[in-house]
């Protein structure tokens, strides 16, 4: 009897144990989740959902608003403004590309043996941590006339007169901003790129000096496949921060001089003309294109996955492999611009 | 030795040039990157006189002048931008480290309905650039009244903190369940597993979401501009540097020491974690 009810109550009071485990469970998930949840949705899909609505009114921040349909997204193809913004992000994108191939030839120049290597690394890394508004102020300075850039040309034997003005001339006012904007970047760029090229085995690198390969040879066959991930993915990403392209000329120019590009443009609709309606419209419609990027982004991954599978593919495999992933590449920025 | 040494010349032409053409690049990159700053150094420490009178890239006569800094720290009200940013920071890193680390605990070790909803949720959110959604996010600071308030502005930056997670959640993947369930045996509360063993083995995870959020926070310009618009009281260090606009626009020796020392902060850290940095930037992309 006695040895019974003890039975009884350990299964009791496991049962309860067990349905407060459960209990507490609930509890954490519920205390863990709510604060994230309702920062989520106040910041973001709150604003999102709003953002859609705006779009098809007429209406500043305050004051009455008028249901104008598509009118506002039919304003982003005619207004000369906005389609010339979205045709200054081409700078970009040359720009992107000219900032990938620099960090790449960098992060395998210094993930071989140089001497001095983390010093010339944390220079060309620095930049990226300076904050945008002082970069602003430094290429402001940087590039006018007479100044840092002018001087370093003269030195090289250019002569000041037949130098343009590198933030006023509008046939290189926008180059100038893209140098700043690679400057910025290319060293983080390089820092990722480094990261990967270091995970590759070191034997493979020692095995193709044995066999002779030079250094060239080396880079596209050993360390080109083993990026192609980090590199497609930067490549990706490029298209889109170049259609975002924001801080440069904001800072620098203010988007003054036919150097703004679709968020500045966005930007002075937004907050100086109060034209709400317009910039949520030109938002959204930046929205659907970075997402058509990226769900081709996660297509073309799987494609690539799916013929990586292989473990040990011969050289000539991934020659061809390569190949491929070249031509998807370039039809998927077709796709992307 | 004498021998080995005979047969490396030996190698190549090839081999010979590409050493040279290695360093000769290196060495151009990086100059590239540190002229701009540079030539701010050498032009924080001019006096007038000699800012009007000298060329941008002719060297000071004194390194020892600190005159400009300490104006340019006066006229910018910089102390009152360090607090500022420093609230900020710490502020906004304690928030959302803990609400970072928390949603990870429960994504990556409960299966509860809704799971895979948030984590999309998540995921979506990072697809959207920030300064497009700001049109709208405007007006809902606005009803909020969170307009011009530190705290508004704190609670704005916590929310928005998406990479963190990713990376949180992949640290408690590598993390034994084994650990939580002995933990339960010996009574544990689930607090208790977050708080007192899971949470000190994140440490190299927090470190690298400080690191990105740190940089991300002090370096925000855009935002603060628009949400901390009284530039008297609610100064960051990034957006006091406006104040060098307008009437200042020209005289670059105090700007550049302005911007030399708004850039101090990130200069000190950087040389003191460099590596956590690469590190930081790397588990952060990926996720990204």
């Amino acid at each position: 009897m006695k040895q019974e009810a003890v039975v009884k109550k350990k299964k009791r009071t496991w049962k309860q144990l067990l349905r407060s485990r459960q209990g507490q469970q609930t509890m954490i998930i519920v205390a863990f989740s709510i604060i994230p949840l309702l920062l989520l949705f106040m910041f973001t899909y709150l604003p999102f959902g709003e953002m859609i609505k705006y779009s098809f009114y007429k209406m500043k921040y305050v004051g009455p608003r008028e249901f104008v349909g598509w009118d506002n997204y039919a304003a982003l193809f005619t207004r000369k403004d906005i389609v010339g913004a979205l045709k200054l992000s081409l700078y970009y994108i040359v720009g992107a590309i000219i900032q990938i191939v620099l960090a790449l030839y960098l992060a395998t120049i210094l993930s071989m043996k140089v001497k001095g290597g983390n010093i010339f690394k944390g220079f060309m890394f620095f930049p990226y941590l300076i904050n945008g508004i002082a970069i602003g102020f430094i290429f402001r300075f940087f590039y006018t006339r007479g100044f840092v850039f002018d001087t370093v040309l003269q030195w090289c034997g250019f002569q000041l007169d037949n130098l343009p003005y590198w933030l006023k001339n509008q046939s290189i006012n926008n180059w100038s901003l893209v140098g700043t904007s690679v400057w910025r970047y290319f060293g983080q760029n390089m820092v990722l790129f480094i990261g990967a090229i270091m995970s590759v085995d070191n034997t493979l690198y020692e095995a193709a000096d044995l066999d002779g390969a030079n250094k060239f040879q080396q880079f596209k066959y050993i360390i080109l496949p083993s990026i192609k991930t980090i590199l497609t993915l930067n490549i990706i990403l490029s298209i889109t921060g170049s259609l975002s392209a924001f801080e440069a000329p904001f800072v620098i120019t203010s988007g003054a001089n036919g150097t703004g590009t679709y968020f500045v443009v966005m930007n002075t609709i937004a907050h100086t003309n109060q034209k709400v309606g317009l910039a949520s419209a030109m938002a959204v419609f930046l929205l659907m294109i970075i997402f058509v990027v990226t769900i081709l982004q996660k297509l073309f991954f799987k494609y690539v996955f799916r013929n990586s599978g292989v473990d040990d593919e011969s050289v000539s495999a991934r020659r061809k492999h390569k190949k491929d992933m070249k031509r998807s590449a370039k039809m998927q920025q077709k796709g992307g611009c | 030795m004498e021998k080995r040494k005979k047969q490396r010349k030996h190698y190549s032409a090839g081999t010979v040039i590409w050493g040279f053409a290695k360093y000769i690049s290196l060495i151009f990159f990086a100059f590239c990157a540190v002229l701009p700053i540079v030539s701010c150094i050498i032009t924080a420490f001019k006096t007038d006189a000699e800012y009007n009178a000298t060329n941008v890239m002719t060297l000071p006569e004194s390194w020892l002048n600190f005159d400009n800094f300490i104006a340019a720290f006066k006229k910018a009200d910089m102390l009152l931008a360090f607090r500022n940013s420093a609230i900020i920071l710490v502020v906004v890193l304690i928030g959302s480290i803990i609400i970072g680390t928390q949603l990870a605990y429960i994504l990556n070790r409960f299966k509860f309905p809704g799971n895979g909803l948030i984590r999309n949720l998540f995921t979506f959110a990072a697809l959207l650039p920030t300064i497009a959604m700001q049109v709208a996010v405007y007006e809902i600071m606005v009803n909020l009244s969170f307009v011009n308030t530190l705290y508004g502005y704190i609670i704005m930056t916590m929310g928005t903190d998406v990479i963190s997670i990713y990376i949180f959640i992949q640290y408690y993947e590598n993390l034994p369940v084994s650990l939580d369930e002995s933990a339960i045996i010996d009574g544990a509360s689930y607090f208790t597993i977050y708080r007192k063993i899971l949470l000190p083995l994140l440490k190299p995870a927090i470190v690298t979401s400080i690191i990105l959020k740190g940089t991300n926070t002090y370096n925000e310009y855009y935002n603060a501009q628009l949400y901390l618009q009284d530039k008297t009281r609610l100064s960051t260090v990034a957006t006091s540097l406006y104040k060098f606009t307008g009437p200042l626009g020209n005289q670059y020796n105090l700007i550049c020491a302005g911007v030399i020392i708004s850039l101090l902060p990130a200069l000190i850290i950087f040389i003191c974690c460099q590596k956590q940095i690469y590190n930081g930037i790397a588990e952060g992309a990926v996720k990204g």
